[in-house]
């Protein structure tokens, strides 16, 4: 799939699936599967990624929609905010015996 | 998403040279207990090491619904026939939560396929046994889950992400599916003669493969040291086989079966229980294809394949006109 050029014949779909556990958590990425159309996957995402509850709502997104960070851009994309300690509340010294912050 | 992040940096097929500082990295990271994601960057013997692995295990669980499917329809009560339909549904689940990991590695699932439907990839040497009796449910239920649940455990460790989160998933599963077959045989074995015989006679057809299913010993296991660098494999087939031994063996005596092993003693020095002398011969005839069943079971998955054309050329028809295709692909 995606741009992949060596894949000289097409596949069907593949897609993304998003699991929601429970009400109250976010989705979160279980896997992909492949589908005619977002309807399909979703069945197909009932019978392979919850045969147990595991969920109570699901995504379906085609695998070519997503746009992932290279690696290689990791420093440009995650390094700034490692120099950035003062973000965080451990940077603060604070005289002993205050309570409460 | 995943394979195109594969065609872009200085990777070449001799990349290993080119890049012996990246894998010495790698190599270093992994030991650290880094796990890799797809679009990290990888030794290519990694990439092919993890293709080769991880799509055999998935050939392994679709092809090992056959067996266990020949009795969904004789199975002797409905409930037995619900449990074991859901326990083949998991298996056809694995092959496809491993097969959407390994395609994460920039391979299509059709080609992998391919290469099942031609006899071109090994799948576990067990599935390669026919089902004679309803017992043999239960046997494979026990055994042949249990060496599975042996060798998988470890493999949720393993340092390639998509794989051990398979894993996971896979081994929450596998519980089930040897309880149930526990439970089976301890209703047989608690029933007339002539079901414990049964039993029995499973039992003693099924032990010595499933024994061969942690594969040849350490000392003649081609790929153990480079899986053991990668962090692909941390336990060897040997340690996996003992310790199968080690909690198989009281299970038998409560069930009140006999394993067909004579020189299966507990051994107080090592801690461990000794056993026999594996038919390593006939670990490799069934391997290489001249086992009972192999060529049934790549007759009975490409004709599943075949009669399936149809179904899959609709679904690319409306995928296509769904632009679901064009639009993405
Ligand atoms: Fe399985
Ligand atoms: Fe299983």
């Amino acid at each position: 799939m995606g741009n992949d050029s060596s894949n000289k014949e097409v596949e069907i779909p593949l897609y993304e699936v998003f699991i929601r556990s429970a009400n109250g958590l976010e989705h979160r990425h279980v896997g992909s599967l492949h589908a005619a159309d977002a309807e399909m996957a979703i069945m197909n995402a009932r019978d392979v990624y919850v045969r147990r509850n595991e969920g109570v709502s699901i995504w379906v997104v085609p695998s070519a929609c997503i746009t992932a960070s290279d690696p290689s851009s990791k420093e440009m994309l995650f390094g700034p905010s490692r120099d950035k300690i003062y973000r965080h509340p451990t940077f603060y010294n604070l005289p002993e015996g205050v309570r409460n912050i | 998403m995943y394979n195109q992040s594969l065609d872009k940096g200085p990777l070449k097929d001799d990349g290993r040279d080119q890049d012996e500082d990246r894998r010495i990295e790698f190599e270093h990271n992994v030991l650290a207990g880094y796990t890799v994601e797809p679009k990290d960057w990888m030794p290519e013997g990694y990439r092919k090491t993890l293709i080769r692995q991880m799509s055999q295990h998935a050939h392994s669980e679709v092809i090992g619904m056959l067996p266990e499917g020949d009795w969904i329809l004789r199975a002797p009560t409905l409930k037995r026939k619900a449990i074991l339909l859901a326990k083949v549904q998991d298996e056809g689940g694995h092959g496809l939560y491993l097969y959407s990991a390994t395609e994460t590695l920039g391979v299509s699932r059709d080609l992998l396929y391919e290469d099942l439907l031609h006899g071109r990839a090994k799948y576990s040497s067990i599935f390669n046994y026919p089902t004679l009796s309803w017992a043999d449910v239960g046997v494979i239920g026990w055994l042949v889950d249990g060496a599975a649940i042996m060798n998988q455990i470890p493999l949720t460790q393993c340092s390639y992400g998509p794989y051990a989160r398979a894993m996971v998933r896979i081994c929450k599963e596998e519980s089930f599916h040897q309880r149930q077959g526990f439970e089976l045989l301890n209703e047989m074995m608690n029933g007339s003669e002539k079901q414990k015989e049964m039993v029995q006679n499973s039992v003693n057809r099924w032990w010595w493969p499933t024994v061969m299913m942690f594969g040849p010993e350490d000392k003649d296991s081609v790929h153990s040291k480079e899986s053991r660098t990668w962090g692909i494999k941390r336990v060897t087939n040997d340690e996996l086989r003992q310790n199968f031994i080690d909690v198989t063996v009281p299970q038998a005596e409560i069930l009140g079966v006999d394993l067909p092993d004579p020189d299966i003693r507990w051994n107080e020095e090592r801690g461990h229980y000794d056993f026999g002398e594996v038919d390593w011969t006939e670990f490799w005839r069934v391997v290489s294809g001249h086992g009972p069943c192999n060529r049934d079971r790549i007759e009975a998955k490409r004709k599943a394949w075949e009669e399936g054309v149809w179904v899959r050329e609709a679904i690319m028809a409306h995928a296509l006109n769904e632009k679901v295709v064009d639009r993405h692909g």
